[in-house]
């Protein structure tokens, strides 16, 4: 539907083909395991994110999406694997990844007890942005977004698509290389989700990698590439069109449910995709 | 350095932007003391007495007469029945009950000695102790009286007696208020700091706000620093200004340097705050926090010496008493405040708070994870 | 009643479930209880005293000895001179200063009387008194014993002394029952308070609050469970004094248990009652934490005795429910009484239940029309 404005940077909309040129890989992850005491949360995950690109992950709750973009912004610590992010390595080097990335969280977790402008004036201050920068952003962001009149009211008051959207240019204040979006649309209404894959592909027009969570299907439409988890495990992961012909359905839902019905087993689907 | 600056500043923003807590930090702590320091005494002024004069002879009403005579005992019940006066001791009525026997004038008189019984409350210890002395001390006074009366002049000013007096330094009149107000004090900021600064940092951890501080390149130390900031000021100010009410309102005395209480208290509060951190980055709940921080204060200050002598306390307790922050603080102020020693008198005391912080502290960053 | 019996289960499990704060709940008072039976005590004990003896004679020596020896003294230093005083003192060991005056010996039999003086730091005025104090018993029995064939032949007073309810003179007998006091009202009313307010901080009462559960049932079912808590670690409190402190029960068991369980109840009110007026936890932690603590422990009668306090304060006090709970337990534990001397005690509680217990409806159900 937004397919024009899809940035061109990297990736190019070829469909598929074993040729394409691709940009400079900001994340690498190879044999990511992570346990919980017995329980496997991920599973062998291997990929590669690439610069300026909207990558998704798509799975069911309790899939480990939220586990894999926790790893990768170096809030947990992986079991093994390789996985380096933005040029650093998750084992040793989590405070230097955090530098250069952007998170939003599941939860909403900005400051409910402060306003939209001391929210953003706290975050710009953590990552070092000097005062006039911090003021030059504030208001270019307030602008965009439209809150201007709402920027000294308590976060508490306001709806809960208004901090989605607060939160994610939060996230991308600092202008990070890659920002983490851990299912920032839930529970948000249909005009507002759309707002905010604006904003998603505008942030990736200005060369930051969007690395994005969901359990909405069309919205995996939207990016660039998709990977699809169950059980832990990557069962999948293309460009949408080249799911699609590969198991030869009009959208992302139907790939998923194909994947998911019984007696397919996952991991012969994950070789058939390499 | 100027990320801190930031999170202090948003620090102290949440905190007063609380109405009630923000008031409350200043209110309660100054209100109370106000209010509880004059109430505070062990001083017994006096005690109920009920006599049972089974005698009723001269003799007798003279002991009465000089027991009634005594600041110290109110006789207050006269009784011929055991069962009445029983009744007085369990209903909390008198505290203690004399029993002059029939006959006590006449064995006197006829020069014999002669017993009386007395019953005392003791459920409270101290004050049946204090009893019991008043009580010795009318009866030898009683007794000499007889003794002079019974003896030639010359031999009864030969008894040889080693006469007692006793003087109170650094607070004659045993004023109760300038003992209990720096330890009252001392409580209250500790509840403070303890608790608001700890269940903070909870708070965030149970609301989620903390995962988007841990995905920031923030430092450890910075984020714990920028916790402990705002409630070391808050402290030092209540501090300041509940002494500052001390001096308006119960004249108590500053012997020593001021500044050197403020760096002791300085001192103290690290060492507060960076234990209450510490605790707060093993709880998950604020519930869970609140009842273990609850816990230490209470131990703290009971421990602390604040109401009962520290030097009673068994060895056990006494060296617990080395990592309690709050009885180097209590002896501290009162060394400092009222006997006006110095920093080499204190060094001591000084120097354990000096390390309590620095471990507490050390261990609150080390403790503190920004991964799960 | 189905549903709420469901209710109660499901809080119950809520407890259980989360084990620290099991061991919490149970560790501490027993742990409280424990610590403050030994350490709480008003005793002198090694208190330090330092001597000033201008003397050096065979009588002062014997004084000495004899203070020494008592048990409550240890010497923290013999001094040379006045100035001595003032430094010793601010080294904080001191407690008290014993000076013999120049020839006290030959004084005393010269002229049949001499004086010892004593300086003691009135920074601590309750120690500086007893140390007085005892250090004057002490030489007044030496007095006596220097005088004592004289004395016997007198016709003299000999006081018998028993001491009631106490007669080894424990500081115990005044402590455990304030600590337990202390504890349970706190904790009941920190637990319960901190509890409900939870519930309203994250929204999940608006939950419960539309569920078929009256309000009132919704509460109960919170309470219900700390209610037991509270009584089965009251019972541990009480074994643990009984065994560990010798602290009887002389009077009616049954009594005791009944007295608790109505104090438990009015602790649980008086929670309920600032979660009402509290919005979120922390305000609630703040009241029944840091504004309760201290007037409990000064004002209850829990170490100062309320008959010394000023007037104010006596009336101030009686709107405490601590202080007739120490009544209460200390007359049926120590001085075995039965209801007859407790009933006022007993009343008072159970109308302050009550009147918690509407406070709380009335705040309860303005909220729920707003």
């Amino acid at each position: 539907m937004k397919n024009n404005s899809k940035p061109v940077t990297g990736y190019p909309s070829s469909k598929g083909e074993e040729t394409m040129e691709r940009g400079e890989t900001v994340i690498t992850v190879r044999n990511l395991v992570k346990k919980f005491g017995s329980f496997v949360a991920n599973d062998n995950l291997t990929f590669e994110v690439y610069r300026g690109e909207i990558f998704g992950f798509l799975g069911a709750n309790g899939a480990g999406k939220t586990t894999a973009i926790r790893i990768l912004s170096g809030l947990l610590q992986p079991t093994s694997g390789e996985v380096r992010v933005a040029g650093f390595d998750a084992w040793k080097e989590s405070e230097m990844i955090k530098k250069h990335i952007g998170y939003m969280c599941q939860k909403f977790s900005l400051y409910e007890d402060l306003t939209v402008k001391e929210n953003i004036q706290l975050y710009g201050g953590i990552y070092g942005m000097s005062d006039e920068l911090i003021k030059e952003r504030t208001e270019a962001l307030l602008e965009k977004l439209r809150f201007t009149e709402y920027k000294d009211r308590l976060i508490s008051g306001l709806p809960l698509g208004f901090r989605q959207k607060l939160a994610f240019a939060v996230a991308v204040l600092h202008q990070p290389e890659i920002v983490f979006l851990d299912e920032p649309t839930g529970g948000v209404d249909p005009i507002t989700r759309r707002q905010f894959w604006e904003m998603i592909y505008e942030t990736a027009d200005s060369g930051i990698t969007v690395f994005v969570t969901t359990h909405y299907m069309d919205e995996a439409e939207y990016c660039d590439r998709v990977s699809i988890m169950s059980e832990g495990r990557i069962v999948a992961l293309d460009t949408p069109e080249n799911l699609k012909k590969q198991f030869n359905t009009e959208s992302i839902e139907e790939v998923f449910i194909s994947i998911a019905r019984p007696g397919k087993s996952s991991i012969n689907l994950l070789n058939i995709n390499q | 350095m100027r990320t801190i600056l930031f999170l202090i500043r948003k620090e102290f923003l949440q905190i007063f932007r609380n109405r009630f807590i923000g008031r409350a930090i200043f209110a309660i702590p100054l209100i109370q003391m106000l209010i509880l320091v004059p109430a505070v005494t062990f001083e017994i002024k006096y005690v109920n007495l009920c006599i049972i004069d089974n005698d009723r002879s001269v003799e007798s009403r003279e002991l009465i007469g000089k027991l009634e005579g005594s600041p110290f005992f109110r006789v207050k019940y006269y009784t011929w029945s055991e069962e009445k006066a029983n009744e007085l001791i369990y209903n909390n009525k008198c505290s203690a009950i004399i029993n002059i026997p029939s006959g006590f004038g006449k064995e006197l008189g006829a020069g014999r000695p002669v017993k009386i019984l007395a019953r005392i409350d003791a459920i409270n210890a101290m004050k049946g102790q204090l009893t019991w002395a008043y009580l010795s001390g009318v009866i030898s006074s009683y007794n000499e009286n007889i003794i002079a009366e019974s003896l030639p002049v010359v031999q009864a000013t030969m008894v040889p007696r080693i006469s007692v007096t006793g003087r109170y330094w650094y607070n004659e009149m045993l004023n109760y208020k300038y003992y209990m107000l720096p330890g009252i004090l001392v409580i209250l900021v500790t509840a403070i700091g303890f608790m608001l600064a700890g269940l903070n940092l909870v708070r965030e951890k149970e609301i989620g706000t903390i995962e988007q501080i841990n995905v920031t390149p923030v430092k450890k130390s910075e984020f714990i620093i920028s916790k402990m900031v705002p409630f070391f000021i808050i402290g030092l100010a209540d501090l300041g200004f509940g002494l500052i009410l001390g001096k308006i309102f119960f004249n108590i005395p500053f012997e020593g340097s001021l500044l050197l209480m403020f760096l002791g208290s300085a001192i103290f509060l690290v060492a507060v705050l960076g234990l209450g951190l510490f605790i707060s980055t093993f709880s998950s709940t604020q519930q869970q926090f609140m009842f273990v921080a609850f816990f230490f204060i209470i131990v703290f200050v009971l421990m602390s010496g604040i109401f009962t002598p520290f030097e009673s306390m068994p060895m056990w307790a006494q060296k617990f008493d080395l990592i309690n922050p709050v009885a180097h603080l209590i002896r501290f102020n009162r060394m400092v405040m009222l006997k006006g020693s110095g920093i080499a008198d204190v060094a001591r005391e000084l120097l354990l708070l000096c390390g309590i912080a620095v471990i507490f502290t050390t261990f609150a960053v080390r403790r503190y994870r920004k991964t799960a | 009643m189905k549903r709420f019996l469901g209710f109660v289960k499901k809080e119950f499990i809520h407890i259980f479930r989360d084990y620290r704060t099991l061991i919490i709940l149970f560790g501490i008072p027993a742990v409280q209880i424990l610590v403050f039976g030994f350490v709480v005590s008003t005793d002198i004990k090694d208190a330090g005293v330092a001597i000033l003896d201008l003397s050096r004679d065979e009588t002062t020596q014997k004084l000495t000895d004899k203070i020494l020896s008592s048990g409550f003294f240890r010497k923290t230093g013999e001094l040379l001179n006045y100035n001595d005083i003032d430094r010793i003192f601010k080294k904080g060991n001191t407690k008290a200063v014993i000076i013999f005056e120049k020839d006290l010996g030959s004084r005393l039999f010269r002229e049949g009387t001499a004086s010892v003086n004593i300086i003691a730091d009135g920074s601590e005025p309750n120690v500086a008194t007893l140390v007085s104090n005892y250090i004057s018993a002490i030489i007044s029995d030496f007095n006596r014993e220097m005088n004592k064939t004289l004395l016997s032949s007198s016709p003299v007073v000999q006081p018998e002394v028993r001491m009631y309810f106490n007669p080894s003179l424990k500081s115990h007998f005044m402590f455990v029952p304030g600590v337990i006091t202390l504890i349970m009202i706190l904790i009941c009313a920190l637990m319960t308070s901190v509890t409900i307010t939870r519930e309203k901080e994250f929204g999940t009462m608006e939950v419960l609050l539309v569920s078929p559960l009256k309000p009132s049932q919704i509460i109960l079912g919170k309470v219900a469970p700390y209610f037991l808590l509270s009584f089965i670690n009251i019972i541990t409190i009480l074994i643990l004094s009984w065994f560990v402190f010798g602290l009887p029960v002389r009077g009616s068991l049954i009594l005791l248990l009944l007295e608790t369980m109505l104090y438990i109840m009015m602790s649980l009110t008086l929670g309920i009652l600032i979660s009402t007026v509290s919005k979120t936890m922390q305000q609630a932690i703040f009241i029944s934490a840091i504004g309760m603590m201290l007037p409990t422990i000064l004002l209850s009668g829990f170490i100062f005795p309320i008959e010394n306090m000023p007037k104010v304060y006596d009336y101030f006090s009686s709107i405490l429910p601590p202080r007739y709970f120490i009544v209460i337990i200390k007359n049926i534990m120590i001085k075995g009484t039965g209801l007859q001397y407790v009933w006022k005690e007993t009343l008072i509680i159970a109308l302050m239940t009550l009147i918690f217990m509407a406070l709380s409806i009335k705040k309860f159900s303005l909220r729920l029309q707003q």
